[in-house]
């Protein structure tokens, strides 16, 4: 058998090359993740020890008024920065689907900002929404005296200028998704629908948009999982700031960690992230599974 | 060439619903552009200008100025040598970033696709659930691990790093590309008796070179944007632009000085928006790769 040493060499060699890929997965992801829900069980400060305490950490979360703020903000973050994207992406790619000359031009336009950081995309709205330089004295130069958009430096809208942003930087990203999807859309049901004199409107609202199950799962998915990371952005835009109004999960882990020494708590913080995100990604991603079976069939 | 004239009236195709659609795109399009021209323009100011004017007019006189002083002499606490120190670090952390994280992804989708090896699927589908998983839960296991190594804060420390968050994505492209090519273009070549890594290099790889391409494009701006991991794993010296960046304009005492902010704000955005621009339907080729995740 000529052959035989030589395949298995390969079969041999093919195991190797995963090797690199098998560590990553077991020591820096399981390990790590394991790690860190056990130093969460832990009353660990600045150095990991191994005194058992239960839930006790997730306990003093709960009543850390800190945490609470930046857990609600996370919520109305993410909840308007996906629907508001959703919404913004799906109007763009609909409006640029209907055969434009500048169509390419427009898409550039659109998805730009995406490409850019999160701290470009942090500073520049900055910048725009001061107060004293920005958007206010502008509107104000124009007559309106009392026009008043100082929501950056209150806080209790600052959280929405993070979604002002947000939906910036991420718009275009559902444009491209979207309008894939309505290329992907078989002529025949526009075709059908122009016969029978429905409104063009009307076969968007009834008939397409609910065929682009897949295309928001995919968008949602994607919009999901950068909302939890939330941390450049209200970094390089608020710092969290004014007070504590713009704190996000993600920036209360990095300051118990590396400023304030509190590793357990930031663990429990972390392994909280941790379980919003399965919680929130295992339903989308069996819509998105059932969502193409439905069209594969179809 | 000779070019007839159309006569008589132009046919109308100016509806009012197409009215109110180019002004629906024409608004939006003036909302996306507006803070990159706000940027632009601010960076042209003098500070008498900003002070006195609006973000949205035009500099009275150009002044490349504040360019000047955002490279070269920027301050970030006491250093003042400007945001070209982020900028080389971030060249020297990005270039073996990217050959090493798309060498072992393309290497795993590689071993992945052609070559049963046991435990593939399962391989495959952890990679795929990691790639959602929040940074936070494994920066502190990964600072004490890269410290027992002897590696934290360090170049190859942060190269290591953006190999190993980079992995799913780059698997997940190769993966996919090798799946759709032909399985005969494989096996004959296993009947020529061609090894594991000679099929790799001599027909794989040049088969792949679009995905490369998009692999390239995705890793670039990609790792050129990261905040957090270089803020963590880079270490004093190497410190990242948007690291360098976020310091420059957040902590400086005193009056700041947007017009040098807004500067190094368009020098860090340059390289993505160079590589967005340059590379045109690529860059959505490759966030239509990157998100078929999961």
């Amino acid at each position: 058998m000529p052959g035989f040493p030589r395949r298995l060499t390969s079969r041999a060699a093919a195991g190797l090359a995963l090797l690199p890929a098998l560590t990553i997965l077991l020591v820096a992801h399981l390990g790590s993740t394991s790690w860190t829900i056990w130093i969460s069980l832990t009353s660990s400060r600045m150095l990991p020890n191994s005194n058992f305490v239960g839930l006790r950490q997730y306990e003093t979360l709960l009543n850390n008024d800190r945490w609470l703020v930046s857990a609600q903000n996370l919520a109305v973050f993410g909840t308007l920065m996906v629907v508001g994207s959703l919404l913004v992406g799906l109007l763009l790619a609909i409006a640029i689907d209907q055969r434009l000359r500048v169509e390419n031009t427009l898409r550039s336009i659109f998805l730009y900002p995406f490409s850019m950081s999160f701290v470009v995309t942090g500073l520049a709205w900055q910048w725009m929404l001061n107060p004293t330089h920005g958007i206010q004295k502008l509107v104000r130069g124009w007559g309106f005296e009392t026009f008043q958009f100082d929501w950056i430096v209150r806080q209790e809208t600052v959280i929405y200028t993070l979604v002002f942003a947000g939906i910036w930087h991420a718009a275009g990203l559902v444009m491209a998704i979207m309008l894939a999807g309505l290329r992907g859309i078989d002529e025949e049901i526009w075709k059908a629908s122009r016969v029978d004199g429905i409104p063009a409107w009307r076969t968007y609202v009834s008939i397409v948009i609910p065929m682009l199950g897949a295309s928001f799962a995919t968008a949602g998915i994607l919009l999901s999982a950068s909302v939890v990371r939330l941390y450049d952005l209200a970094v390089a835009m608020t710092n969290g700031g004014p007070g504590l109004a713009s704190e996000v999960p993600a920036k209360f882990v990095m300051d118990h960690l590396f400023e304030r020494g509190n590793l357990g708590l930031a663990a429990a913080a972390a392994t909280s992230m941790l379980v919003t995100v399965v919680s929130i990604a295992a339903p989308l991603l069996y819509a998105r599974s059932r969502a193409r079976t439905a069209e594969t069939r179809r | 060439m000779n070019v007839i004239e159309p006569t008589g009236p132009r046919p109308k195709r100016t509806s009012p619903a197409r009215v109110g659609l180019y002004a629906f795109l024409a608004i939006s399009a003036l909302f996306f552009l507006a803070p990159l021209y706000v940027m632009v323009v601010t960076s042209l100011k003098t500070m008498d200008e900003i002070r006195g004017g609006y973000i949205l007019s035009l500099p009275s006189e150009l002044t490349f100025a504040a360019w000047t002083k955002a490279w070269s002499s920027a301050c970030t606490g006491l250093n003042c040598n400007g945001i070209r120190v982020g900028f080389f670090n971030s060249v020297r952390i990005l270039v073996p970033s990217v050959i090493v994280s798309i060498a072992v992804g393309s290497l795993t989708g590689y071993a992945l696709s052609f070559w049963r090896v046991r435990g593939a699927d399962l391989i495959f589908g952890a990679l795929m659930v990691v790639a959602f998983i929040p940074y936070q839960i494994f920066i502190y296991p990964l600072v004490r691990i890269f410290s027992m190594a002897g590696i934290n804060q360090t170049l190859f420390g942060i190269v290591i790093i953006h190999t190993i968050f980079g992995l799913p994505t780059m698997t997940l492209l190769f993966r996919n590309y090798f799946a759709s090519l032909p399985p005969e273009l494989f096996k004959a070549a296993r009947v020529d008796g061609a090894g594991f890594l000679q099929i790799f290099r001599s027909i794989m790889l040049p088969m792949a070179i679009p995905m490369i391409v998009v692999a390239v494009i995705l890793q670039v701006t990609g790792i050129w944007n990261d905040f957090i991991l270089g803020l963590v794993f880079a270490g004093r010296e190497n410190l990242p632009m948007t690291v360098q960046l976020n310091n420059i304009v957040n902590s400086t005492q005193g009056e700041r000085a947007y017009n040098v902010d807004m500067a190094a704000t368009m020098l860090t955005a340059l390289v993505p928006l160079v590589v967005y621009f340059g590379s045109g339907r690529w860059f959505v080729r490759g966030i239509a790769a990157g998100a078929v995740k999961g």
